[in-house]
């Protein structure tokens, strides 16, 4: 193998592992990435000459070690810089013995500390464990690369003057937050799905990433319901990429979708998840999401998905975490079960200011008021919906259906499908990322608000209340 | 009698610990330090970390609201501080979230620079 894609291997497998283990030891994330990055600086000139280590992780490590060591001795800033050697020192003597511990979740929980800005927890995260540079994220969060690469710095700087502990943290602060960990990695998600739709291939990948990140979690913790409903969703959705866009580039909405090009393994992963989250008392948005994904999983084995178990699953995640995304997928459920009248008045009743610039709203409004026998309306709907759309592939279904005469009776063969045709079915926009004046909308997916208190967001007693459960077990 | 003199400075000044403590010795504030010391009414001071380094927190009914960043709004009053020691930023919130203020008003928690 080309040394030069050794590297790049290694730093893609590794990169978080490394920077979590000498962040946890040195307590600075900038000397760590510093010397993370220093290291395979060196890796890019030794390997090509000297051919790949046995060990790649282990070289890495301990050169990055020793950069570190420098860094520390050489500035003499810092009153710690002692402390620093002492902790490499005794790092060095438990590597020798023992396994590499994983300290990767730890920095997950530091980069996504409440103390740290909302908008900035999945760039930091991105950047700290997966070693992203701002440049390749700026685009995707709608930062320019300057300001994001300062506002990181900052973050960076934070996290070593403030000392941002890096231990789980432990009883009743864990539930809380680990929701704002979730909500950074489905962020991660949720802009490489949009990106992926709009045809950049540099945030496409942050799914994947983002899919590692929530797979980690979930194992760390597998008692924690959240985090396996997450790591199902994240699931159920790549899953079923491939069905999403037909060979003339048009989207295939979800109902339409030939469950035969779903990923059978990763659906099957998926339900795995969902049941490990099904064992404990408590619901979370996440496991409702998850649950709605499974209710339209089950077209796998031939069973048609049940339009009124779905729209109670939306009902209970617009009672259990508000969000718009929430309510446009009530509004989309309702409709899939044959009553546009119900869809139209849970859209009239979300806020219109924020309603005005999201695609889905438009969309399902369109659906529901042509269903409804409103053709001027749904022409006018579908335009403001179109002008909205950014991925090519929802443009073409759009604008296909625009000029599709409506069908009188019974349920249009798109409509169920409109929950997860465009973004995921409450899909996190990850807004607010973009603090400073770049006003995305502020409200699906949570980044650019507070998570809900931990009460709110999951407590529910053992047994009574949980219909939301049962679709996702068939 | 005592008072407390609060310093309110331009941000770019002082964009990072090392600029903080550059100044710090230098010479308007290490001549400003030491004609207090040797005017005997020198009580206690710190330099502070730079702004984005802080964490404000506030009680409220729902639980606690961390937000990154200083104090910004001026509808309270700044009333008192404390100095504690604490291992890490979550001891510091912790105590920071039993300050009678956190309830009333706001506490901004900031690293002060420690000196060697």
């Amino acid at each position: 193998m080309d040394p030069r894609d050794e590297i790049e291997r290694v730093a893609r497998l590794s990169y978080g592992r490394l920077a979590a283990l000498l962040a946890a030891r040195t307590g600075s994330v900038s000397l760590a990435q510093d010397a993370l990055s220093d290291a395979l600086l060196r890796a890019l000139q030794a390997w090509p000459r000297d051919g790949v280590p046995a060990r790649p992780e282990a070289w890495l490590l301990t050169v990055a070690r020793n950069c570190a060591a420098d860094a520390a001795c050489a500035g003499q800033r810092d009153a710690r810089a002692a402390d620093h050697l002492m902790m490499l020192e005794e790092e060095r003597r438990a590597m020798a013995h023992a396994a590499t511990p994983d300290r990767t979740l730890d920095l997950m929980f530091v980069c996504a500390h409440p103390a740290i800005d909302a908008g900035l927890r999945t760039p930091l995260m991105l950047q700290l464990v997966l070693g992203l540079d701002a440049r390749r994220m700026a685009g995707a969060f709608l930062i320019p690369p300057a300001t994001l690469g300062q506002r990181l710095t900052r973050a960076r700087a934070k996290i070593e003057a403030a000392r941002i502990g890096f231990a789980l943290p432990d009883g009743d602060d864990l539930v809380p937050r680990l929701a704002h960990v979730l909500d950074a990695v489905y962020a991660a998600f949720t802009v490489g799905l949009d990106g992926d739709g709009a045809g950049d291939a540099k945030s496409a990948s942050l799914s994947r990433e983002a899919l590692w990140l929530g797979s980690l979690t979930a194992a760390r913790l597998p008692d924690q319901p959240e985090a396996q409903g997450l790591l199902a969703l994240m699931l159920f959705t790549l899953a079923r990429r491939g069905a999403r866009v037909d060979a003339a580039g048009c989207l295939v909405p979800l109902a339409d979708q030939d469950p035969a090009l779903w990923d059978a393994g990763m659906m099957d992963d998926a339900e795995t998840a969902l049941r490990l989250a099904a064992r404990a008392p408590t619901l979370g948005r996440y496991q409702i999401e998850a649950a709605i994904a499974a209710a339209h999983a089950a077209r796998r084995q031939g069973t048609p998905a049940d339009p009124g178990a779905i729209v109670a699953l939306y009902r209970g995640l617009v009672a259990l975490h508000p969000s718009l995304g929430a309510e446009v997928g009530l509004a989309g459920a309702l409709l899939g079960a044959g009553d546009p009248a119900g869809a139209l008045a849970v859209l009239e009743a979300s806020k219109p200011t924020r309603a005005a610039a999201y695609q889905p709203w438009w969309a399902v409004r369109a659906h529901a008021l042509r269903q409804a026998g409103d053709a001027p309306g749904a022409a006018a709907a579908f335009d403001r919906a179109i002008a909205l759309t950014a991925d090519p592939a929802a443009r073409l279904f759009l604008t296909r259906h625009r000029g599709t005469p409506s069908r009188q009776g019974g349920v249009p063969p798109h409509a169920l499908a409109i929950l997860g045709a465009f973004h995921e079915p409450c899909g996190g926009n990850p807004a607010g990322t973009a603090g400073d004046g770049h006003a995305r909308q502020p409200d699906v997916g949570g980044l650019g608000r507070p998570v809900p208190a931990p009460a709110r967001l999951c407590h529910r007693g053992r047994g009574g209340g949980r219909p939301a459960r049962e679709p996702a077990r068939g | 009698m005592q008072y407390m003199i609060l310093n309110y400075v331009p941000p770019s000044d002082y964009a990072d610990v090392d600029a903080v403590r550059a100044a710090a010795d230098g010479a308007a504030w290490g001549a400003y330090t030491r004609a207090l010391i040797d005017a005997g009414v020198f009580v206690s001071g710190n330099a502070l970390h730079p702004a984005h380094t802080a964490t404000t927190l506030r009680v409220r009914d729902t639980g606690r609201d961390i937000q990154d960043g200083p104090y910004a709004a001026s509808k309270e009053q700044f009333g008192g501080y404390y100095i504690i020691d604490a291992p890490d930023l979550d001891t510091a919130l912790h105590w920071a979230a039993l300050n009678p203020a956190a309830s009333r008003g706001a506490v901004e928690v900031r690293p002060v620079v420690m000196r060697s």
